[in-house]
């Protein structure tokens, strides 16, 4: 599993749309919104916890059809499922990679970004917390969206629509941690229900994505 | 051994062979011989245990190793790099032998994207080194390769066999090797007749 996983870290890092796509594209949205919206600093700081959720959730989609697409063109998915690896190990090793590539930047750039929208440095560590424990289940949802739609000529917009509805929940969760902090209640409550769906995500997801990966292979 | 039982295969609902069966044991090898669309790839691929049979049954000891159509190389990754990923995965250390074994050996370090048809498909043949299976199941093996590139096949599967290995596959070509064949559009002409005779010549 972890050969699989360091693998497709190289791999995304090597072909340049993994590693860099998303935090631009997230970089993107959340510099021209205070342009579109104008300078309203008490507006920006109101909003911005939902929209820099937005932005890292859409920001997470543009990968996704990459993580076992490619694999399934080239022809290697039927290697790795000929091999001692078990499916749901190599499911759960993609998921990993590209949250390392997708979801960790995100986080990790999120309270930089959050100067922007006139958010303060604790509502900030806050966000960067929140994602940190949501975008697992980004990933993990999104490759399993992956794995349904494997072998569908441009799934990408297929692929959109069945995960987006998906992540609803993270959304709310990781959008009303942030809210509470910037309102000063507390945030706990919300962050726990983010990290119940993510450990659920890695408890379920790996056997029918597994088990999605066999239909769609044979 | 890799035992075939009265197996059944077909693609997209199309049944398309019916109650093949045959056995190979250690050191013995098979030519599957037929024009495009009869069946190779998805018996092939139904022994790899990628596609589910329409019925039958196969029974494998020992770990299969499987080669299709396409490459499974990776572009951004070396040569070295492609092999070795495959070395982690399956616990090997054959990855040097390989290497000579297929004269990769100079292009160790070249991306596998800047390979030619040819040096892409040694790479792929050079992996089913590398797994250390005894079952090889391959779809049409020497695609792209020139005639001194076929030997180093040829080599190979023979050197495999003589370990003890099993080798399946499929060609279009006349490979020269010491292993017995099944004519695919015979077999389908007089099934049964066909199958019993092949079972008494591998026995």
């Amino acid at each position: 599993m972890i050969q699989v996983f360091r693998r497709d870290v190289v791999l995304s890092i090597r072909s340049g749309g993994g590693f860099g796509l998303a935090l631009i594209f997230f970089l993107i949205v959340v510099v021209l919104v205070p342009f579109a919206l104008g300078p309203d600093q008490s507006l920006l700081a109101k909003i911005g916890p939902g929209l820099l959720w937005l932005g890292a959730l859409l920001a997470c989609l543009l990968s996704l059809d990459r993580i076992f697409g490619m694999d399934y063109e080239d022809g290697t998915l039927d290697l790795l499922a000929t091999s001692p690896l078990p499916l749901e190990g190599v499911y759960l090793a993609k998921s990993a990679a590209h949250w390392l590539t997708t979801g960790l930047p995100i986080a990790l750039a999120a309270p930089v970004l959050g100067v922007l929208l006139n958010l303060n440095f604790y509502v900030s560590g806050v966000l960067c917390l929140s994602l940190l424990l949501g975008t697992p289940t980004l990933s993990l949802i999104g490759s399993f969206g992956a794995t349904l739609t494997l072998g569908v000529k441009r799934g990408g917009l297929l692929l959109s629509l069945l995960v987006l509805p998906l992540y609803i929940p993270t959304l709310i969760f990781g959008a009303l941690a942030v809210h509470a902090a910037a309102l000063g209640h507390t945030f706990e409550g919300p962050l726990i229900f983010i990290s119940a769906i993510s450990l659920g995500a890695i408890a379920i997801l790996p056997f029918f994505s597994a088990a999605a990966l066999r239909i769609n292979l044979s | 051994m890799l035992e075939v039982a009265n197996l059944s295969v077909g693609r997209g609902g199309i049944s398309l062979l019916n109650n093949v069966s045959f056995s190979l044991k250690a050191g013995q090898g098979l030519v599957l011989r037929g024009p495009n669309g009869i069946g190779k790839t998805s018996l092939l691929r139904s022994v790899a245990g990628l596609q589910r049979p329409l019925c039958g049954d196969i029974s494998l000891d020992g770990s299969i190793a499987y080669a299709a159509h396409v490459d499974g190389n990776k572009g951004q990754l070396t040569v070295r790099e492609n092999l070795n990923f495959w070395a982690d995965v399956y616990g090997s250390e054959m990855m040097e032998v390989a290497l000579i074994a297929f004269k990769l050996h100079d292009l160790g370090q070249r991306p596998a994207a800047n390979l030619s048809a040819g040096q892409q498909r040694r790479l792929s043949l050079a992996r089913m080194l590398v797994t250390g299976c005894k079952v090889w199941v391959m779809d049409e093996p020497t695609v792209s390769l020139d005639q001194e590139n076929t030997a180093l096949f040829r080599v190979a599967v023979e050197r495999h066999l003589q370990l003890g290995g099993i080798a399946l596959l499929s060609s279009h070509s006349e490979l020269e090797l010491n292993t017995e064949t099944l004519d695919l559009v015979q077999f389908r002409a007089s099934q049964r007749i066909i199958v019993s005779a092949f079972d008494k010549a591998l026995e």
